[in-house]
């Protein structure tokens, strides 16, 4: 009894420093911000890293959500009668869920992946260490300009996504199935809202930017400096990075447009 | 400034994104049909607005003329009072008379504005008198079943004495 509450008692404490450490990087990475952003050639670099490096897959998925959901909507909607419409259901699932869910998703397995392994290995490698010995503050040489740099890639990937994806939609609509181009985009501009659907899809994409990049320098710099602490850090961005995606998105949903 | 390699790449990117967003906007939403321009305010009371929804068209000769501003409870005369922004460019006789129409059998509803035949023109804070509510489906329908009804009430015993001589 005594040593089940002893074994309660320790997992709670670990869980709680976790959760302070990871505060504490979080502070620390924002309070160094302003420094690193001054240096912003280092953000520059990692944006291309993040974003150009992933712009590929995202435009692949893009185009091919669209084509999925233009196929799909139109199966659903032409028994209503209503084959019109699959412009307007295009856009708002790629605009208000998909497009910043997905690019989400695939942003921390093509880029999150690539930061955690690069931080953990400089780990591994007292790089970091190094650093702090020649007095430079690894937090603000090494993490800062990444995490910016993924928060800046991040809405910009899901904007093309989105984008894409209404184009991929477009293609299977007009050319494919026939459906008349004028209705499938008067549809579509008089059900999107710029302000309740883009501006808040721009807003969920940007907060999925600062999860999905914190969680993989999180994991990076508080993995065991050894290949399989490397390997289990890679796994847990993932893992944990789509978990808080999927979650963040429907609290942000709920909050966004429940009315 | 310093520079590196990967710059014009970057800002390739950028404007890619910044392309996306504005695709997003003007092709996909309705940020070209925001309209700021300059309106005015008229209010008119219904029975029932139906499904009415604040931001609907306003409607005359089938051309948009304004849009719905809001949709509030009068408990004085327990009727709904709604504001409508016209276009201050569209000017309408003070007897014009608003409908409450349905786009399509079950689409969106909307305002629809009759110009009167009066000289004055609507201001600004001007109740438009004339209304006419919507149409509500339950409404119609259980009048369609009561006038059956009583056509088969009146029926019913003419049957009754004719069947038993």
């Amino acid at each position: 009894m005594m040593a089940l509450a002893t074994r309660i008692g320790a997992g709670v404490r670990l869980k709680l420093a976790d959760v302070g450490a990871s505060t504490r990087l979080f502070f620390g990475l924002l309070a160094r911000s302003p420094k690193a952003l001054a240096r912003f050639v280092l953000v520059r670099e990692q944006v291309f890293y993040l974003g150009n490096r992933s712009l590929s897959i995202i435009g692949v998925s893009g185009l091919f959500v669209g084509f999925v959901l233009a196929l799909q909507g139109y199966y659903t909607l032409q028994r209503y009668g209503s084959a019109e419409a699959v412009g307007l259901l295009v856009a708002l699932s790629l605009v208000r869920e998909l497009g910043p869910v997905v690019t989400a998703l695939l942003f921390a397995g093509r880029a999150g992946t690539s930061l955690t392994a690069e931080i953990g290995l400089m780990k591994a490698g007292e790089q970091l260490t190094a650093m702090e010995m020649m007095a430079v503050d690894p937090l603000q040489r090494v993490l800062a300009p990444r995490f910016w740099g993924g928060v800046i890639a991040m809405p910009l990937l899901a904007a093309v996504f989105s984008a894409v994806g209404i184009m991929g939609g477009w293609l299977v609509a007009v050319p494919l199935i026939g459906i008349d181009a004028g209705a499938f985009w008067s549809q579509m501009q008089g059900g999107v809202d710029v302000f309740a659907d883009v501006g808040n899809g721009v807003v969920k994409s940007l907060v999925f930017g600062v999860t999905v990049t914190f969680v993989a320098l999180l994991q990076g710099y508080t993995c065991k400096p050894t290949p399989e602490g490397v390997s289990a850090a890679t796994t847990r961005t993932v893992v944990l990075s789509s978990l808080a995606v999927l979650a963040l998105d429907f609290m942000l949903t709920a909050m966004m447009f429940s009315i | 400034m310093q520079s590196s390699r990967h710059d014009a790449w970057v800002g390739l990117f950028v404007l890619l994104g910044g392309a996306a967003v504005l695709f997003l906007a003007l092709k996909a939403g309705n940020l070209l049909s925001l309209n700021f321009d300059a309106t005015y305010q008229v209010s008119a009371r219904f029975d029932n607005i139906g499904g009415l929804k604040p931001n609907a068209a306003v409607k005359s000769a089938g051309v948009v003329v304004g849009r719905v501003d809001s949709i509030s409870f009068d408990d004085k005369t327990f009727q709904a009072k709604v504001v409508i922004n016209l276009q201050k460019a569209t000017l309408f006789p003070k007897d014009s008379s608003a409908k409450i129409l349905t786009s399509g059998l079950l689409g969106e509803q909307y305002i629809g504005l009759e110009p009167g035949a009066e000289e004055k023109n609507l201001a600004g804070g001007d109740v438009i008198m004339q209304t006419q509510s919507a149409v509500v489906l339950e409404n119609l329908i259980g009048q369609f079943i009561n006038s059956k009804a009583s056509d088969m009430g009146s029926a019913a015993p003419a049957a009754a004495s004719g069947g038993k001589p």
